[in-house]
């Protein structure tokens, strides 16, 4: 059988201060702060970003062959979004990308589908989670992603048991096109949840033969917090085995905090720890997993800038409420007086498909010259067809020069762009983000993040922007 | 490179441009009929003595329907080109080949561009469907990328810069102010210019070029015929059009302080042209001065000003009106205003004026009655990295 063998999250640059909003709707004061993806990120960029650190710790020799993406907000319906992934990824053709959207209960959709599986399977989990301005989803979700990719290999936690249920009942719903989920009464939906909870926790220890005291680790998620509360109260497990669900720093991620909740206790626990993770939506699913010895050498392998502690601590609180409005479409601002930005066209993009998603450019087998985007002829050498792919995402440089653009059209003025010089050669000019316009300066290491240029016309142009390298001093 | 160009084989012997700026009354028909008007009656001719027209326009029409619709003409070629900010350059270009071979007895170069009727600030032009990944920077952005390598090659301190781009604009309005068919046509103090709202980069509303609706257009015979039209034709030295490989796009090795298709079209043009010493040898120049830096980086490409000393240049004054080389004595794209189709040839106008001696006195430099007698003009195209460059240089009299 499968297991986990690498995990990574993604935590976007920005937070929210809850005081702000208080401070702008004139209510009681806020607590604590959420994640909040920047006006350039969705599900499907967060979900990219995510993927890219699994990948980087990912075992020698493990590429996943089928990719579930779940998310409660697809970018896309009627599309896949997982493919757009796939390709930033620039995974191979030959794989199988598909979405598990719609529902925070998605996520344990993905996950139970790849430990069932028996292909490389990377899941990726994404959500970005909001409301009506003043109301609890809005200051109680957060905006984040995370995967886990599950093969053969050294598993960094074993399933040692489970259970599911499923209850059907309006607690939470949304109709396609909303801008905000409803809810029904609070206490119904604590009611309804709290026996699905402990039905699937009982059933959980004892598939796995265990008692509640033996569990090292519980963190529990899912869409309703003070149902979640109540469980855990009763669960029986020792005081200090209850993870913190970290909603005071990101907020709750839907259907990806199933996932980062799981992240944050491996980038803890020790070899032989008992981990159990269990999700309230729609009903309820519980995972038992015991941490093998190959979690000392993960973490060993990883960046520290990629542990989900490091992510947290490197947000910026400073977001305005205003601006937070408006990238969450709650708040029309006058635009600029220029054309609205053009949208990408198909035949263009699936031509320059390596290009565009997974930033794979070229390189000259004659002079080893690099070329970005992709060319037929070399810049330096004049050789016609002579080049081979070569995909540079990950890959870090220096800026070259900067400007910052204050007339470009925006949802965050300024445009910060820079000329980007790129270690081993290859040059770029394109947007930064995630960067404080003032502090931007000619040498400063970059690296390169899957982002959402636009949205016009109904399409989303994706590529990639440069920020600042991340983990190097 | 190997074009041995044409020199002294045609001449300009009529010139028209209408005043740049917001003609909000006028649409490209009316701005091509006033310029067409103006350039034949400054000829001697009438429209239909001229055997083939070049029209240059960006997107203010297509096809040489363009001209012959509104100027009715009496099914007479016209070539209607593109080729960005130099445009109307290469409209002046080609015409002059065309003549030169013996084809054509007569020609106009004609261009026109008709910018206010879009309704947004700034430059907009329209690009092919894409991928969507090249990054949609505006202009000002773009050639603001020069300024902090500038700074950073040559060691000049960011509020030095800034002076030195304040010195540019200024300098451009002073002489605009003293040009009936400039947009702009006030001086503007330093202050107000260096505290204007930024744009991008260092770049204030006062460091870019105005956006306008203007026409101007030129006649060209052969030098052997020119004094049929007139005393005083201006004669074609040499003609020097770049498109360069986009190469500081992708290497590492462009550093944004430098155009090379300008060096390259300006090595080609003076060497048509005899001239060893520009900075000695020409009376006067019209460049791209799109925005303040462009500025500042041509006086070192097109050699009036030694590498990381044209700064010092632009501040010692010795491009202004009075200066040792007059550049854009007609106070350039950033006061006469930039229809980009036509700013080719308004910059041929100015040479037209100041080689013939009829600027009007407040603008008239002094290196022609000290004896020079060449004048050059420049465009570029695109942006730092990946554009198009053209450089012309004209004289009053013919070689010896």
């Amino acid at each position: 059988m499968q297991g986990l063998v690498a995990y990574g999250t993604y935590v976007p640059y920005w937070r929210l201060d809850r005081q702000r909003i208080a401070e702008g709707l004139l209510t009681p004061a806020g607590r604590g702060t959420r994640a909040v993806a920047s006006y350039d990120e969705d599900t499907t960029t967060m979900g990219v970003e995510a993927a890219r650190v699994a990948l980087a710790a990912a075992p020698e020799g493990v590429r996943p062959h089928a990719l579930y993406f779940a998310t409660s907000a697809p970018a896309y319906a009627d599309k896949t979004n997982a493919t757009a992934i796939h390709a930033a990824l620039g995974l191979d053709r030959a794989g199988f990308a598909a979405d598990m959207a719609g529902a925070v209960r998605s996520a344990f959709a993905a996950v139970g589908a790849a430990l069932d599986g028996s292909r490389p399977t990377l899941v990726v989990l994404s959500d970005t989670r909001t409301g009506l301005p003043g109301g609890a989803d809005e200051s109680g979700g957060g905006d984040a992603a995370a995967a886990l990719l599950f093969g053969e290999g050294p598993v960094l936690a074993e399933v040692i048991g489970g259970a599911d249920a499923s209850e059907e009942f309006l607690e939470r719903w949304r109709l396609p096109g909303d801008d905000h989920s409803r809810v029904w009464e609070e206490r119904f939906g604590e009611t309804a949840y709290v026996p699905l909870a402990e039905q699937v926790w009982t059933e959980a220890l004892k598939s796995a033969g265990i008692t509640p005291d033996a569990v090292d680790h519980l963190a529990v998620c899912g869409v309703h917090s003070r149902a979640a509360r109540r469980f855990v109260a009763g669960a029986g497990v020792r005081s200090e085995a209850l993870r913190d669900d970290l909603t005071a720093v990101i907020g709750n991620s839907g259907a990806a905090h199933l996932g980062i909740l799981l992240a944050g206790v491996l980038d803890q626990a020790a070899p032989g720890d008992t981990v159990a993770i269990l999700q309230i939506a729609d009903g309820a699913v519980c995972l038992l997993l015991r941490v093998t010895d190959a979690i000392t050498g993960y973490r060993e392998r990883r960046e520290t800038a990629h542990t989900l502690a490091a992510q947290i601590a490197s947000g910026r609180t400073d977001l305005a409420y205003p601006t937070f409005l408006t990238w969450k479409g709650q708040l029309h601002r006058e635009p600029p007086r220029r054309p609205d930005p053009t949208s990408p066209a198909a035949p263009p993009s699936l031509r320059h498909e390596a290009w565009k998603f997974g930033f794979t450019g070229s390189r000259c087998v004659n002079c080893g010259t690099r070329h970005l985007p992709p060319a037929r002829v070399c810049i330096s050498c004049g050789a016609v067809d002579q080049m081979v792919p070569e995909r540079l995402a990950d890959a870090a440089g220096r800026i070259a020069t900067f400007t910052v653009d204050r007339l470009a059209f925006s949802l965050s003025p300024p445009v910060v762009a820079v000329v980007v010089d790129f270690d081993g050669g290859g040059r770029i000019r394109c947007e930064m983000t995630d960067v404080d316009p003032a502090t931007v300066a000619i040498g400063d290491r970059v690296e390169m993040t899957f982002r959402k240029i636009s949205t016009a016309n109904g399409i989303h142009n994706y590529f990639w922007k440069a920020r600042p390298a991340q983990g190097e001093s | 490179m190997a074009s041995s160009g044409i020199r002294d084989r045609v001449a300009i012997v009529g010139m028209g441009c209408t005043n740049f700026g917001e003609h909000w009354d006028k649409g490209a028909d009316d701005l091509l009929v006033d310029a067409a008007t103006a350039a034949f009656d400054s000829a001697g001719v009438t429209k239909d003595d001229i055997d083939a027209f070049w029209l240059g326009t960006m997107g203010s029409g297509i096809s040489g329907l363009t001209l012959s619709r509104p100027l009715r003409l009496d099914y007479k070629p016209v070539t209607r080109l593109e080729n960005m900010c130099a445009t109307g350059s290469e409209a002046f270009r080609n015409a002059c080949y065309a003549v030169a071979s013996g084809a054509i007895d007569v020609a106009m170069a004609i261009g026109v561009e008709k910018l206010k009727d879009g309704g947004f600030s700034g430059l907009v032009v329209s690009s092919p469907p894409s991928d969507g990944t090249g990054a949609e920077l505006t202009a000002p952005a773009l050639f603001s990328l020069l300024a902090p390598a500038y700074s950073n090659k040559y060691g000049v301190d960011p509020d030095e810069m800034k002076e030195v781009l304040t010195r540019i604009a200024w300098k451009n309005h002073y002489n605009g102010a003293r040009n009936p068919r400039a947009q702009f046509r006030r001086e503007v103090a330093k202050e107000t210019i260096a505290c204007s709202p930024i744009m991008a980069g260092q770049l204030g509303i006062f460091d870019c070029s105005g956006v306008s609706d203007g026409s101007a257009a030129a006649v060209i015979v052969r030098a052997e015929d020119a004094h049929r039209y007139t005393d005083k034709p201006i004669y074609v030295k040499g003609l020097s059009f770049i498109a360069g490989p986009a190469q500081g796009a992708v290497s590492n090795d462009y550093d944004f302080t430098t155009f090379p298709e300008i060096v390259r079209a300006a090595e080609d043009a003076y060497r048509q042209a005899g001239i060893d010493d520009p900075r000695a040898e020409l009376a006067m120049a019209e460049v791209h001065d799109c925005f303040t830096p462009t500025e500042l980086v041509i006086y070192e490409d097109l050699g009036f000003a030694e590498r990381g000393f044209g700064w010092k240049e632009a501040l010692a004054g010795t491009f202004d009106l009075d200066g040792e080389l007059p550049v854009n004595p007609d106070g350039g794209l950033k006061a006469f205003g930039h229809p980009i189709g036509a700013s080719g040839l308004r910059m041929l106008f100015e040479c037209w004026l100041q080689l013939r001696q009829e600027a009007p006195p407040e603008r008239t430099i002094k290196s022609i009655a000290a004896g020079r007698k060449l004048a050059l003009t420049h465009n570029l195209g695109g942006s730092p990295g990946e554009c198009v460059s053209f450089v012309s240089v004209v004289g009053s009299e013919p070689a010896a």
